[in-house]
């Protein structure tokens, strides 16, 4: 097909001189890159909820046929550590949402301390975690390694299925903590380079996009708290 | 391109309305409504997706090919979760020979 | 590698080939075309390992009561046949090599939308490919490429971990690959390039990429919870420990269905390619067959429960998949059709590439149409486990895909090498892999109708000869493989210099010297035409430097 060549075509305005340091050599230009960039982590985002979806499918259909295990599971999570790391989630999810505003708006200061702000809560979210673990190894309530429950089972309740109930706790909580840790190592390289001034108010592509994936992690547990602490029968 | 900014007093409100989901999620979930706890949990934690989806994520403000993404990506786990389901709470319907002992997919809870 | 001999010593120009030198320049190479021969390479490899457990399998099954191997070996063979060439051969081979080559220079751009994650992926193929091979060396894995619960997570002796392991991390190369070229397509395409005059191979390869990216995560997913089940002893999918071994069938073929057309529909935008540029004709129905792809990607997640007729499945869902998946055939029909339709009154020449793109509507829909007699739920009871189903996909993969890629390889030969192979070689070898494919694999047709089981080291004698015939045919078909290899290596160095469209070809890529600079083109093309524009193109001039017509 004939074809003119011609220099290429820039699209898009307010690409100032800091952000086209930044473009990588097969974009156009950097609206291109942040366009890419985004749409990149979406569909990375995408693969995540199908992930995590093969899980949640599982549980569903567990759920569904043994159900009394499945509550009275449900039942021996603690609801206090669990309601409060959910709420712990989502101050992180605020201050990640923040640092992505002070990037748009250019303050360094900011990005770096909501950077940091975020990964505390991120790290509370964690311990709070691997103290609910320990807890349940001294229950004898993690599922092949140690798994004898002291306390006695209501009617319906097996023990092969009691177990099923723990091991999609633990199975799916570690699957998320695992993207969480994750999620703190992005953030770590993020502050190394905010320090560095790498970001502004025309290029802070890697902070936004960080942040779609923190937000998501944020949204597998706000799925996870309610199907194995809430609907337990708790009354 | 543009980026929209979203106001910080938005995202505070948001956050806000998290927490407080949060609490009557959690505090709903010590009143007996039956199959309905389900229900209202989940309604709840898909409000609670929303906003961070929404707002959070800022999905309001993006473009037509990101809302198709996410929602194909809904709809295709929907599509695994519909069709396995179907098959589980179904098999029942046609029941195996007498001979051929319990069923796995037998809704009632059995002893194994 | 490329030394220009004419009379006037001229400077070779600088391409992707020989602007770097040295094994590092290879091996952290952000160069898509670079990566395309990374992955050539190493699935060209796998393919001979996957096509060495084969041909012990047929050897093995001359004789009825089993030639070569005990039968615990023979389930090892079938295995490893089929996890590598599934997971290490089908799936990556054409988006991974032409893809990666093509999909760039198609929509005019200078490379993927993120190079460094293309070259992660092939090092994430690669670790894959070690975990499975090891798996191999250290003894093998039994359960078929299928894992089968409880079987492969409780019972099985082998190396199942391993093995699981490897087709886990392969399945992030797939997913990594797919995210590339879904942005890419999305959001590089030159000036001028609207959706609808993008060749069709960049529309097949968007719905693959489609496909990849939905599907790839939940094998993942359940692998690792076969992997989980088989080191604590718990009963996810242990009916004993209250688990369900069907939900283990469905979460894999979620993916493992939709996954076969990841393997097909890449071979079928080649087959787009290689039929108009060889009629000299625009394709026929270009948004008919633009559409199909969407639709195969789209159907093909809905029709998994067919593997699932006589494993214990509700009737009513087997109803409802034998239902739909009646469907997913009429896309891949409107295919064969609007192909068929671009021969008519077509300027037909019969080079390599066109007799694999022929060779391939014919196995191809040969394939599918048995494939109806296995989406009926009545004759699927009797053909289920049998060679019937062993027979359908692989005129389909083999006859179908495989020859779609030798297809895309010769055709593309020249622009990624800048050589020519010899094309009487070439058509030999295509006519000998044909013989060799229907004699290997008709039989199993009729095997499969009489009654004889699949993944059975032995057999009844009355199958003997038809057992024969496939063995023999699969000697044939592997001679056909190697001869391809000795002339591509051959024409590296010796090869006549191909310029930059021998095949006179429309699209983006044959603009380009051959082989390509490392950026691909000097400044950003823009695109004013339809796709196959082989009616404007003007009738050739005197003999220009490579119609091989032999």
């Amino acid at each position: 097909m004939p074809v003119a060549e011609v220099t290429a075509v820039t699209h898009g305005q307010g690409s100032s001189q800091h952000a086209a340091q930044h473009v990588a050599h097969q974009f156009v230009d950097a609206d291109q890159q942040h366009e890419a960039g985004t749409l990149g982590m979406w569909i990375f985002l995408v693969t995540e909820i199908m992930f995590f979806g093969g899980l949640f499918a599982a549980y569903a259909i567990y759920r569904g046929l043994y159900l009394p295990a499945f509550e009275f599971g449900s039942r021996l999570l603690d609801i206090r550590l669990g309601t409060t790391n959910t709420a712990v989630l989502i101050a992180s999810s605020l201050t990640m949402a923040l640092a992505v505003h002070s990037a748009q708006t250019g303050k360094r200061k900011a990005l770096i301390a909501f950077l940091l702000l975020t990964m505390v809560f991120g790290a509370t979210f964690l311990g709070i975690k691997a103290h609910e673990y320990v807890h349940k190894w001294d229950d004898f309530l993690v599922p092949g390694l140690r798994f004898a429950p002291t306390e006695a089972l209501p009617a319906g309740v097996t023990l092969p299925n009691l177990q099923l109930f723990f091991c999609f706790y633990f199975f799916m909580t570690a699957l998320h903590a695992l993207h969480m840790i994750i999620g703190l190592g992005i953030m770590t390289v993020l502050v190394i380079q905010a320090r560095r001034g790498r970001f502004s108010a025309d290029y802070y592509a890697p902070i936004e996009i960080s942040g779609l994936y923190w937000h998501f992690v944020d949204i597998v547990w706000i799925f996870l708290f309610p199907l194995l602490y809430l609907i337990g029968g708790r009354y | 391109m543009s980026q929209h900014i979203v106001p910080v007093k938005t995202y505070v409100a948001v956050f806000l309305a998290l927490l407080c989901l949060t609490a009557l999620t959690a505090g709903v979930a010590f009143i007996n409504l039956g199959a309905m706890n389900t229900v209202v949990a989940l309604v709840i934690a898909v409000t609670k997706m929303l906003l961070v989806i929404l707002i959070f994520m800022h999905v309001k403000y993006s473009s037509r090919l990101t809302k198709i993404v996410i929602v194909a990506a809904f709809f295709w786990l929907g599509l695994l979760l519909t069709f396995t389901l179907t098959d589980v709470f179904t098999r029942h319907w046609t029941p195996s020979p007498s001979d051929w002992g319990p069923s796995i997919s037998a809704p009632a809870p059995r002893e194994k | 590698m490329s030394t220009a001999v004419a009379e006037v010593p001229v400077a070779t120009p600088v391409n992707y080939l020989n602007a770097k030198y040295g094994i590092r320049s290879w091996l952290l190479t952000t160069d898509h075309k670079r990566i395309a021969l990374l992955y050539l390479v190493s699935i060209t490899f796998m393919f001979f390992i996957g096509g060495a457990a084969a041909t012990l399998m047929r050897m093995h099954l001359i004789t009825p009561g089993g030639a070569l191997v005990q039968p615990e070996t023979y389930n090892k063979l079938f295995s490893i046949h089929g996890i590598v060439m599934v997971f290490f051969f089908m799936i990556p081979s054409i988006p991974a090599v032409l893809g990666n080559f093509l999909v760039p220079m198609m929509v005019g751009a200078k490379d993927l939308a993120f190079p460094r994650i293309n070259l992660l992926s092939w090092y994430i193929y690669v670790v894959g490919a070690l975990f499975t091979l090891y798996a191999i060396l250290a003894g093998g894995v039994d359960t078929g490429w299928t894992f089968y619960t409880p079987y492969s997570s409780t019972y099985a002796n082998s190396h199942v971990i391993a093995a699981a392991l490897g087709v886990f991390v392969s399945g992030f190369s797939s997913i990594l690959t797919g995210l590339n070229f879904i942005v890419t397509i999305h959001k590089m395409r030159a000036p001028g390039l609207t959706w609808f005059r993008m060749p069709l191979f960049l529309w097949a390869i968007y719905a693959t990429s489609i496909i990849m990216v939905l599907g790839t995560p939940v094998v993942a997913i359940t692998i690792v919870l076969v992997a989980l089940e088989r080191l604590l002893h718990v009963g996810i999918f242990d009916p004993k420990l209250g688990g369900d071994p069907l939900l283990f069938q469905h979460l894999f073929w979620f993916y493992s269905h939709p996954a076969v057309y990841i393997m097909v529909l890449p071979g079928m935008g080649v087959v787009s390619e290689l039929i108009a540029c060889f009629s000299r004709k625009r394709i026929f129905g270009y948004s008919f067959v633009a559409f199909s792809s969407l639709a195969i990607a789209v159907i093909s997640f809905l029709v998994w429960g067919h593997h699932m007729f006589v494993t214990g499945q509700s009737i009513y869902a087997g109803l409802i998949f034998s239902l739909l998946s009646f469907l997913v055939a009429i896309p891949s029909a409107i295919k064969v059709f609007n192909w068929t339709a671009t021969l008519y009154k077509g300027s037909i020449s019969y080079q390599a590439p066109m007799l694999y793109a022929l060779g391939f509507i014919g196995l191809f829909t040969m394939g599918g149409l048995t494939g109806l007699f296995l989406a009926s739920l009545a004759t699927d009871v009797h053909l289920n486990g049998t060679y019937f189903i062993v027979a359908h996909f692989h005129y389909i993969m083999v006859g179908g895909t495989v020859m779609a890629y030798m297809g895309g390889l010769h055709f593309w030969w020249p622009k990624i090498t800048g050589r020519m192979y010899s094309d009487a070689w070439a058509r030999f070898a295509a006519l000998l892999i044909f013989v060799g494919f229907n004699l290997t694999f008709f039989p199993q047709f009729m095997l499969g109708y009489l009654g004889m089981p699949r993944r059975y080291a032995t057999y009844p004698a009355e199958f003997q000869v038809l057992n024969v015939m496939s063995s023999a045919g699969a000697s044939i078909l592997g001679i056909g493989y190697l001869i391809p290899l000795v002339y591509f290596i051959y024409s590296m160095r010796y090869g006549p210099i191909a310029g930059p469209n021998p095949w006179r070809a429309t699209g983006l890529e044959w603009q380009t010297p051959s082989p390509p600079p490392t950026e691909n083109f000097e400044e950003t093309p823009v695109v004013t035409e339809e796709a196959y524009a082989y009616a404007q193109m003007a009738p050739p001039a005197a003999v220009a430097g490579g119609n091989a017509g032999g």
